[in-house]
């Protein structure tokens, strides 16, 4: 049974250009009947949750952007949890939205936030202004709120680094307890690669460093890079994510909800991402679409290297070490690139800027 | 059949003159073919060749005519394949000489016509294509007739794509082209022009039968190899098998032998009768030296067993490659094979990744050499990294440039075999407008790049044929590249002192191109000995990471890790340093960048 619980609202105000998850623009007809449909999911799959959760994570979408009634009327019915996470967007979080979202057990917010510079925000189709970002965040923050995350996306077409170094600094005069920093994934197909993906392939070169000045700044603030896109604030509480950290760990999750993703006892299943037929199934109580995948131990160790090297603490090996490529891990150690002992691997500060090509080596 | 019925011949023709349209017309014309069944150009089998418009293997085909069996022999007809021209022609009595009414006599039109006569064929001259409106007949005949030395109203005009005229190709044949006159009651002999492999029947080989007599179930010898074997089968091609049971001189067929072993049965051999053994063998063919070497490559080190099996059975069908085993620091376990010419090298490259489905690193081609060390022997080196340190002397292959343009390109072409090297030999006037010029170059000045750069030069109206004239002392340095500090033998080429520093500058900047950013700095280098002459870094990358991982969506992201694996995989390891397999062809297009330049 898994304790980490991860609900998908795909509603949205309207579709940003460079999104590519499972989204739905406006619907609000649709918004109670999916809050339905959720919960029916929910009954179908109860018992593969725990009897008490350590973690649930409302994800968009903008979860926020659901019809107040419906959302409540979910909060109510999800099972209780340590951390309890929503996205919102900040044009969406109101004083009464924020005081509602409290007082129904969510503990934790994820603003996403993307910049504070109106022309930057622009390119990405945000129609929020930075001043709306931060009244936001003081509703949250007034409604009781002690654990809020900021989305920060960096690499944006047209962005200097004197505009990421005023992001970071504007984002960090509020606050926040936790940050995630994104790079720009100009992915394949999206309007915004129509639009933008040749500036961004000119600007490759310039923006390489964005990444270590991200690092660079949030560390000397006292922030502690746990994971390689994701930041806490240091000090005595554990500010990580702790959602995340479970994927992460390569734990066990379910997901509810359209296009969501989960991963159970060796199998991952992700729900088909038709909104309609999402609601068919479920109206008629039958589970939705899925796309099957089942895991090989092999395949879920690689997943364990390729996850666990994300994160600061060293990956225990253990029956992991099967996994890796003895001559790539010798000479990335000469590189100065991983540190490893019999029992544990790390990344060092530069192998980690190389994640990605470093566990490819690895796991070749 | 009688061997005065039987008349066997070949078609000499450049690229593009028809010579496939005119055997098609011929097949259809004698009925060989049903038009129903009429693939256009019957004689290209390979769909390689069909793409490319040019044969590349020898292929017999009977026809009968007014009474008379006629062999029709297919040559190649690209001036890499000279050699496997002069095996068809040997098994012929004549040859039409097929030529463009609109383009006239081409390089390679005078180099097949020159082999013809030497082997003493009879030569019917044909003027092709004369329907176009561009045709101009008169002129195309009188400089045929100029080269053979006949009289222009010889010359036969004909339409191959119409049909006109191809009715008295027929007659001439039977009219001029004398009958084999071999001895039928000989002992039996027959000349190997070429062969196949038969997954099921084994090596099936083309054979012209000079004196005697074969049947089916007959013990054979192959001469100069001494294989014994078994004729399986015997008979023609029209253009299906045929079997006959039974092959006489003068004739052309096909045995099969039921031999596996591709190596035991050697194109050019005679082929004899075991009971009744001829005791000498037939002239046999030139052996043909390659003189273009290149190490082929498996991408993955896997596939080395099959590597070494394909190129068993192209050996078969193509006596003139040459392969033996070779093992690179930075390539791993493959061949240095040997080459007629650049085509030849790309046609086997093609058939080794078409036909046997594998993925090669071709490295880029270097000529023969001849190289005497300090108080040593000479020794050829097939490999510019064998190339010794110390060297006393060193000699090249050189070639006989045969080069026909319109007057106005003289000027560029001269300037061209300048650059390369090349030495003036001779000029004359075809006619007013075309002139015939001949030079004397090293071949590693030609096996890169230099066909395209006369044709670019010349807009595309030049033609070109060479001969190989022999080796000749040059001024000859090694320049190694070094990647990370490791020397990459794969990379080592031997040059013209006079430009080594420039094509050592110009080769480590294309490799900084080609090399990706790894994870720390890379040095390339280039360097004579001990000593650098150019230098050039890949620079680091500061950032390698999947950006966002969360959301559950694990698998999306293994799947892109999974896809940045393979992409490593493709890549060869130098040291520390993964090099992709383009950069190991980087040399091929040095010659580009010194164009635009």
């Amino acid at each position: 049974m898994t304790r980490h619980l991860y609900v998908h609202l795909p509603f949205c105000a309207h579709r940003c250009g460079y999104c590519d998850f499972v989204t739905a623009v406006g619907r609000q007809e649709q918004h109670g009947p999916y809050v339905d449909a959720l919960l029916s999911e929910l009954d179908l799959e109860r018992s593969l949750l725990a009897p008490t959760l350590e973690t649930v994570f409302l994800g968009g979408g903008t979860p926020t952007f659901t019809e107040p009634h419906a959302l409540e009327r979910l909060l109510t019915s999800l099972p209780r949890a340590d951390e309890v996470t929503v996205e919102a967007n900040p044009e969406t979080v109101t004083q009464e939205l924020a005081r509602m979202l409290r007082s129904h057990g969510v503990n934790r917010v994820s603003l996403g936030v993307q910049s504070f510079r109106p022309h930057l925000l622009s390119v990405l189709d945000r129609v929020v202004h930075p001043d709306t970002v931060r009244r936001a965040f003081y509703h949250l923050r007034d409604a009781g709120f002690d654990n809020i995350s900021f989305d920060l996306i960096y690499g944006i077409p047209g962005q200097s680094a004197a505009d990421l170094e005023t992001d970071l600094a504007d984002a960090l005069e509020l606050g926040p307890e936790h940050l995630s920093c994104y790079e720009l994934e100009a992915k394949p197909g999206t309007r915004f690669t129509h639009a933008h993906g040749d500036e961004l392939a000119r600007q490759a070169d310039s923006m390489e460093t964005y990444f270590e000045a991200v690092v660079e700044r949030l560390t000397e603030d006292g922030y502690r890079w746990y994971e390689t896109a994701n930041f806490c604030r240091g000090g005595d509480r554990d500010l990580r994510s702790r959602h995340n950290l479970a994927y992460w760990l390569g734990l066990d999750y379910l997901g509810l909800g359209v296009g969501a993703v989960s991963t159970f006892a060796g199998r991952r299943w992700r729900n088909a991402p038709g909104l309609s037929r999402y609601l068919q199934a479920l109206a008629k109580g039958e589970r939705p679409e899925r796309e099957l995948e089942q895991l090989s131990v092999e395949v879920q160790q690689q997943e364990r290297v390729m996850l666990g090297l994300r994160l600061d603490e060293p990956l225990v090996l253990g029956e992991l070490a099967g996994v890796l490529d003895r001559d790539a891990l010798l000479r990335l150690e000469r590189l100065g690139l991983v540190e490893s002992d019999a029992r544990t691997l790390a990344l060092t500060q530069r192998g980690r800027f190389l994640g990605g090509g470093v566990t490819a080596d690895l796991l070749a | 059949m009688a061997q005065h019925r039987i008349r066997n011949f070949s078609i000499i023709a450049h690229i593009d003159h028809g010579k496939s349209t005119l055997a098609d017309r011929i097949l259809e014309l004698t009925h060989a073919v049903a038009d129903r069944d009429m693939r256009a150009q019957v004689l290209d089998s390979m769909d390689l060749e069909r793409e490319r418009g040019i044969t590349i293997k020898a292929q017999a085909v009977r026809v009968e005519w007014k009474g008379h069996q006629l062999n029709l022999i297919d040559t190649p007809g690209h001036v890499d394949f000279t050699y496997e021209v002069s095996r068809s022609l040997q098994a012929c009595e004549g040859a039409l000489l097929v030529v463009d009414a609109a383009q006239g006599i081409q390089a390679q039109t005078l180099a097949n016509a020159y082999l013809a006569i030497e082997n003493n064929l009879e030569i019917v001259p044909v003027v092709n294509k004369i329907d176009l409106p561009q045709a101009d007949p008169d002129a195309a005949a009188a400089e045929v007739a100029d080269l053979i030395g006949d009289d222009p109203s010889h010359v036969l005009r004909i339409s191959a794509k119409t049909g006109q005229g191809v009715e008295d190709v027929l007659d001439a044949i039977i009219e001029r082209v004398p009958p084999p006159s071999g001895d039928p009651d000989a002992p039996a002999r027959a000349l190997i022009f070429d062969s196949s492999y038969d997954q099921y029947r084994g090596v099936v080989a083309f054979v012209r039968v000079v004196h005697g007599r074969f049947s089916a179930r007959e013990p054979l010898r192959a001469m100069a190899l001494g294989t014994r074997f078994e004729a399986e089968e015997l008979g023609f091609f029209a253009p299906d098998r045929r079997e006959t049971g039974m092959l006489e001189a003068g004739e052309v067929g096909y045995v099969i032998t039921g031999l596996k072993d591709v190596s035991r049965l050697r194109v050019g051999d005679t082929i004899t009768s075991e009971k009744r053994p001829a005791s000498q063998p037939l002239p046999g063919y030139k052996d043909v030296k390659p003189m273009v070497f290149s190490g082929l490559f498996p991408t993955d080190s896997d596939d080395y067993p099959e590597l070494r099996d394909a190129l068993e059975r192209l050996k078969l069908n193509d006596a003139a490659l040459f392969y033996e085993p070779e093992t690179s620091q930075a390539l791993g376990f493959g061949f240095r094979c040997g080459f007629l010419g650049l085509l030849h090298m790309e046609i086997v490259r093609e058939r080794l990744e078409r036909e046997f489905d594998l993925d090669l690193i071709v490295t880029a081609p270097n000529v023969a050499y001849r190289v005497k060390p300090p108080n040593g022997d000479w020794v050829e080196v097939h490999t510019p990294s064998d190339m010794p340190n110390e060297i006393e002397e060193v000699e090249e292959p050189y070639i006989k440039a045969s080069i026909i343009v319109p007057k106005e390109y003289v000027g560029a072409v001269m300037e061209l075999n300048n650059e390369r090297r090349g030495r003036f030999d001779h000029m004359e006037y075809l006619s007013e407008a075309r002139v015939h010029l001949t030079y004397e170059l090293p071949l590693a000045e030609i096996v890169l790049d230099y066909y395209d750069a006369l044709k670019s030069r010349t807009r595309g109206y030049a033609s070109f044929d060479y001969d190989i004239i022999g080796f000749r002392p040059g001024k000859l340095v090694r320049v190694d590249v070094l990647v990370g500090g490791e020397p990459v033998d794969a990379l080592s080429l031997v040059i013209h002192r006079d430009s080594a520093y420039d094509r050592g500058r110009l080769l480590v900047e294309r490799l900084r191109e080609e090399i990706p950013r790894q994870h720390f700095d890379v040095a390339i280098q280039a360097a004579i000995g001990s000593r650098v002459i150019a230098r050039e870094t890949v620079k680091a990358r500061r950032k390698d990471v999947l950006a966002k991982c969360y959301g559950g969506d694990i698998s999306r992201k293994r799947k892109l890790l999974e896809k940045q694996k393979k992409g490593k995989k493709r890549m060869k390891q130098v040291g520390m340093v993964e090099v992709p397999q383009e950069a190991f062809l980087a040399v091929l297009n040095l010659n580009d960048e010194k164009k635009s330049s």
